[in-house]
């Protein structure tokens, strides 16, 4: 029997990813429904020598990880919408230091304390642009415990890769929910490492001077290289500056060394969607839903598709309006108002196509809220 | 004492006013430095925002520059992911206590090996010269034209109620104080809080009619006096300076090793 298979909750799969992708260092505060994170890596990362520490509050625990980062770990930290709120000055932060780390909101149902217990997923744009100032973003999400655990791994090799923090913008059913995991054998996924400095002692290191590629090479704190942090805008030294031409070039780089590389960053999945005239679009838990309706409707014959997107930010612009090219219906799943919808109405021609098949009472989204949708644009009434 | 080993020369000068105290502080700390023989590359000083917290950029060690009153949070996050660095955090009044209190008093409760510096000037001195919580009743600042009715916080008081295993004050009128007690500080097994009694005659003097800086620093003369001294007994209203606490409990990343060898046995 492999042992390798678990009967686990989603928030336990994505321990066990980050495990695997070389978390060492996480720092958190309980809240629900994320707080199986913490409790499972409280356990897990002094066996393997890692650390894990109980924070006073979000603001403290994104702070720590990034603190941890420096020092050469992969690190991360875990919370739902009120915590993710208080994280979005740390958030901003990260970003403008250009420091590694991974940031997991299992969301739930807001704004406030809203429903702390029940299903939301209405932190897509506060994921994107909750910190102030103009900045890029990386957002990830999943539908199941198989690509939770996949989609965790892509977070920390994209956030060593682009030297940036990465959201897992989980939900609640997602979190709590059980189902099979098969843990990948090491070596199965591949693993990105940090990208440290070959510049030898004595030579000025640059921290904040990119390659030709965009990517800045980092020496951990603790090493040869003694350079500052912060989230000042700063020269190629670290050093804060108000210069313009240094500061455009800072701002252009922070923004661009991820927009430029939308389409590898982008994941998503795809059903059914070669003939579809009806495309439904969703993501996270909601696509579980989704696909249930295209798979019923497939069966009855109906050209009926899902696109189910990993990547939520940076939003794949030209995927989705290629792929919308041929749908005469667009339907986009999701719970909240309506966050989701408003990307695919700007990225696709005719967007009098899209419409939204939603929930926000904190319940889950059936396939009979779906199709119910389905009905009225088929003109089939309620 | 070469000062030019410590210090990165390509960005001064400094920012901070004539006759600011912090010059003072980064004087002293890097004297004790310098005598305790501390490998740079060992030391990480890590600050939050505001007049005091730009040090860090000064100084050639790793420096973290980080958010208004979050300087300890991040520097929790820096020792306890490699124990074996000195982790320095020097903060100013507002920074620590007010925006930062909950992660000052945390701090103080968990007892990671650290120093804690709070370069109190009793003003926000960066945005201009509004009143702190160190400030004090009575004072004059831009946001307290009639007078403050906010009372202050007593950094060594507060310090010790929250737990803190070292704690200690000075001033920049007692400069070779200032560097014995920020020795013995840094060797303190524990988390260590120095509180620093710092001018800043721009905002804070100017405001409050206390003359130069040379004036306010004669008061810090004049209106302390060390722990347990007869002056103090004679006029109970002068504040002390010296090491009022220094007690030896377990160190937070030294506990975790333990947990982590638990652990692991527990694993195999």
């Amino acid at each position: 029997m492999n042992s390798n298979i678990r009967f686990v909750q989603g928030n336990e799969a994505c321990v066990e990813a980050a495990l695997y992708a070389g978390l060492d260092f996480f720092a958190g505060y309980p809240i629900t429904p994320s707080t199986e994170i913490a409790e499972h890596l409280s356990y897990r990362l002094p066996e393997i020598g890692g650390k894990f520490i109980q924070m006073e509050d979000e603001i403290a625990s994104i702070c720590a990880i990034v603190g941890a980062s420096l020092t050469g770990h992969k690190v991360m930290t875990a919370t739902s919408g009120p915590g993710f709120s208080l994280m979005q000055e740390g958030l901003g932060y990260a970003i403008m230091a250009e420091i590694p780390c991974v940031i997991v909101n299992v969301q739930r149902g807001g704004p406030s304390t809203g429903l702390p217990t029940s299903v939301s997923q209405g932190d897509v744009f506060q994921a994107r642009w909750g910190a102030h100032g103009d900045h890029s973003i990386i957002a990830l999400t999943a539908s199941n415990h198989q690509d939770v655990f996949s989609i965790t791994v892509e977070a920390f090799n994209m956030a060593e890769t682009y030297r940036t923090p990465v959201i897992l913008l989980f939900d609640e059913v997602i979190g709590h929910m059980r189902e099979r995991l098969v843990v990948p054998e090491k070596g199965e996924i591949a693993l990105v490492d940090r990208l440290r400095t070959s510049v030898k002692e004595g030579v000025d290191y640059h921290p904040y001077l990119p390659r030709e590629d965009g990517r800045l090479p980092m020496s951990d704190f603790g090493g040869i290289h003694r350079y500052n942090v912060t989230g000042l805008a700063h020269d190629m030294w670290g050093f804060p500056t108000n210069n313009p031409n240094i500061v455009h070039g800072l701002m252009r780089h922070l923004v661009d060394k991820i927009q430029s590389h939308v389409n590898t960053i982008t994941r998503y999945k795809e059903f059914y969607t070669q003939d579809a005239e009806c495309l439904l679009i969703s993501y996270g838990s909601s696509a579980r839903s989704a696909l249930h309706v295209v798979e019923n409707r497939r069966a009855r014959g109906e050209r009926i598709g899902l696109l189910e997107l990993q990547t939520l930010w940076p939003f794949p612009y030209a995927m989705i309006r290629e792929k919308c090219d041929k749908a005469r219906h667009i339907v986009v799943v999701e719970m909240n108002m309506g966050q989701v919808v408003r990307a695919v109405k700007q990225a696709v021609d005719r967007p009098d196509r899209v419409v939204l098949a939603n929930r926000i009472d904190g319940s889950f989204i059936t396939p009979t809220d779906i199709k119910n949708i389905l009905r009225l644009i088929q003109g089939k009434g309620v | 004492m070469n000062i030019k080993g410590y210090i990165r020369e390509r960005f001064f000068p400094h920012l901070w006013c004539p006759g600011c105290g912090h010059g003072i502080v980064l004087n002293s700390l890097l004297r004790a430095i310098d005598q305790l023989g501390m490998n740079k590359n060992e030391l990480v000083m890590v600050s939050g925002i505001g007049c005091s917290s730009r040090i860090s950029g000064y100084v050639d060690f790793h420096s973290l520059h980080t958010l208004h009153g979050r300087a300890l949070a991040f520097a929790t996050g820096v020792k306890l992911s490699r124990p074996e660095l000195n982790v320095i955090v020097p903060m100013g009044d507002g920074d620590a206590l007010a925006i930062g209190g909950n992660h000052f008093i945390h701090a103080c409760r968990r007892n990671i090996a650290m120093t804690a510096i709070v370069m109190n000037n009793r003003i926000y001195g960066m945005t201009g010269g509004q009143f702190s919580p160190l400030s004090g009743y009575g004072i004059q600042a831009t946001t307290a034209p009639y007078g403050n009715i906010d009372h202050d916080f007593d950094v060594v008081q507060l310090s010790m109620s929250a737990g803190a295993s070292f704690v200690a004050r000075t001033t920049t009128y007692h400069a070779k104080e200032m560097i014995d007690i920020f020795k013995q500080a840094i060797l303190h097994d524990g988390f260590s809080v120095v509180e620093v009694l710092s001018q800043c005659p721009t905002y804070f003097g100017r405001r409050n009619k206390m003359g130069s800086a040379a004036d306010m620093m004669e008061s810090f003369k004049n209106n302390t006096t060390r722990i347990g001294s007869k002056a103090k007994e004679e006029n109970p209203n002068l504040l002390e300076r010296g090491v009022f606490v220094r007690k030896d409990i377990p160190e937070y990343c030294a506990e975790y090793d333990k947990i982590i060898g638990n652990a692991m046995k527990g694993h195999k």
